[in-house]
């Protein structure tokens, strides 16, 4: 293993910026069993960070931290100033994150549009915003349809919304391109773009796929056996390097 | 055994045995809507189920006491009262038992099946204690009793119809809640999946409680309308626990629409065969039927069809 992130090769934020998301010596674990061996990441606001590594290497398990799913075991996360992590889910959400899971877990038995509503709880408002069936035309022709009946991408851009309904600071991604065909992720790829530009939001999605991460982000991290082992911004990437983390 | 009767009896006899089915309906569909709220969408066997019912039983009972006692002016509209505090009483123990029991056995439905056995036997206990080992029987106001003759030889009661509009009432009212509330999208969602509602900003524990205490609630008023068929002792809760999960399970776990038709076709079988053989040959027939069902299609009468 290479050196961990101790010195990192980038300063962590852009001076003179506060960051929007910042986890400080985050551990977690699966009851004894420690999964995620102190990471520091500082995301600046309107950043899109790629979390890159192999299969079981924590990228999940560090979206899943993040969000309350798994247990903190010792360390901070702190979104726009808040110390969240004490808070369960949905008072985190209600702080600013928003999460699109691995497998996109869209409520299967209810109907799109109900699906998007959910995302609405900590906001109080009852209507769906109209711009995100702006964003997601596709969502408005099929707001009646039940969520389990969708395609994969359609699912994608379902959750992609809900979670975008709840107004967020930062939106985490869990492998949005894990099961969707090519064409769509280049799709993808624009609309989170286009989402960042849009709302000023903070992005932080996990990859296995480099050409999507180099796509999308200002910077890449690579994560492996729990620790940040590697980090560049996307002007001074070294694919090769990159390449070699993800390669079995 | 239909010999003895002529025709016009017989059709007489199925139009009455299918009104007292259409009561047994009533009661099963409201005791089996709380329990299709808190098995089928929260997926806990809840045994102490028929409690909270004969809760809801014996709170109609104190009522109507009371107002024999002391407003006997406003007898004639006792029921309605009691029935609001039937929900009340029954709803907020389910919120402390789901606040003190439930809630720590989320991930263990086997345990929550024997915690909610042990809090039954500790609430029949605690019935027989407070109100004492005899079954006790409501006064109805008068409006309600008696009958409406419809031909000569059929008649309807009308606290049989009360029931049946109750129950009417109070289904309309629970789908309205479940399918076009925010609320109930809150609890579909919970149900779906637990964390990923918490991951939208659902405050899932407290969806849960109330859930729970809903469907309680609406088991006290299953059992405010039980005590027009029925005595009311610490144990009769028990006599219903097993048709009402009978139902919920036939009807299809997650459905609505099943748990209403599960509970027709159900009572209606019953109801009809009790007149003609004894009641427990027509049990066995009837289970026998739903088991058969059951083994041809094992997700109940009614699902949704997606993809999961």
């Amino acid at each position: 293993m290479l050196q961990t992130s101790a010195s990192p090769h980038v300063p962590p934020v852009v001076p003179g910026t506060q960051a929007i998301l910042s986890i400080s010596d985050l551990h977690s674990a699966y009851g004894q069993s420690e999964v995620l061996h102190g990471i520091d990441l500082y995301v600046a606001p309107g950043e899109i960070v790629a979390v890159m590594g192999r299969n079981g290497m924590g990228k999940s398990t560090l979206m899943k931290t993040l969000m309350g799913i798994v247990p903190t075991k010792s360390g901070t996360i702190t979104v726009d100033g808040t110390d969240v992590t004490a808070l369960k889910s949905h008072a985190r959400v209600a702080k600013g994150l928003a999460y699109v899971p691995q497998g996109r877990m869209i409520f299967s038995t209810m109907t799109v549009q109900e699906n998007i509503e959910t995302g609405l709880t900590v906001t109080g408002s009852r209507k769906v915003p109209q711009d995100l069936y702006t964003m997601f035309p596709v969502l408005l022709e099929m707001k009646g349809r039940r969520g389990g009946n969708l395609s994969g991408g359609q699912q994608q851009q379902l959750a992609i919304a809900r979670a975008l309904a709840s107004n967020p600071k930062v939106l985490l991604l869990d492998e949005p391109t894990e099961g969707i065909q090519p064409s769509i992720i280049r799709e993808m790829g624009r609309t989170l773009k286009k989402i960042r530009d849009e709302r000023g939001l903070s992005i932080v999605v996990s990859e296995q796929v480099l050409s999507f991460a180099m796509d999308v982000a200002d910077r890449v991290l690579v994560i492996e056996n729990g620790s940040i082992v590697h980090e560049s911004l996307r002007a001074d990437i070294d694919e090769a390097q990159v390449a070699r983390f993800l390669s079995v | 055994m239909f010999g003895d009767y002529s025709l016009a009896d017989l059709s007489s006899i199925f139009v009455m045995q299918g009104f007292a089915g259409l009561i047994l309906f009533s009661v099963y569909v409201l005791m089996a809507l709380g329990l299709a709220i808190i098995f089928g969408q929260m997926g806990v066997i809840n045994m102490a189920h028929g409690e909270f019912m004969i809760l809801g039983a014996y709170v109609t009972y104190l009522c109507s006491t009371f107002f024999q006692t002391y407003l006997p002016s406003l007898f004639g509209a006792y029921f309605f009262v009691a029935m609001a505090l039937a929900f009340l009483a029954s709803g907020a123990m389910g919120m402390l038992v789901e606040w003190a029991l439930i809630r720590h056995l989320y991930k263990r439905p086997l345990d929550t099946l024997l915690a909610t056995w042990g809090l039954s036997l500790i609430l029949q206990q605690a019935y027989r204690t407070i109100f004492g080992p005899r079954e006790v029987g409501v006064e109805l106001p008068s409006w309600m009793m008696g009958s409406i003759p419809v031909t000569d030889s059929i008649e309807v009661q009308i606290n049989g119809l009360f029931v049946i509009a109750v129950t009417t009432v109070i289904t309309l009212g629970v789908a309205v809640l479940m399918y076009r509330s925010r609320f109930g999208a809150q609890i579909r969602a919970v149900m779906g999946n637990r964390p990923m509602a918490g991951a939208v900003g659902i405050d899932t524990e407290k969806v849960d409680r109330t859930t729970f205490g809903l469907g309680c609630g609406i088991a006290g008023i299953a059992g405010s309308a039980f005590t027009m068929i029925g005595s009311t002792g610490p144990t009769s809760g028990q006599l219903y626990i097993v048709d009402t999960f009978l139902i919920v399970v036939f009807g299809g776990a997650a459905s609505l629409l099943g748990t209403i038709a599960s509970a027709f076709s159900i009572s209606q079988t019953q109801s009809t065969l009790e007149f003609f053989l004894s009641g427990s040959m027509a049990k066995v027939l009837t289970l026998l039927a739903v088991v058969g069902i059951l083994m041809l299609r094992p997700q109940g009468l009614f699902t949704l069809k997606v993809r999961r």
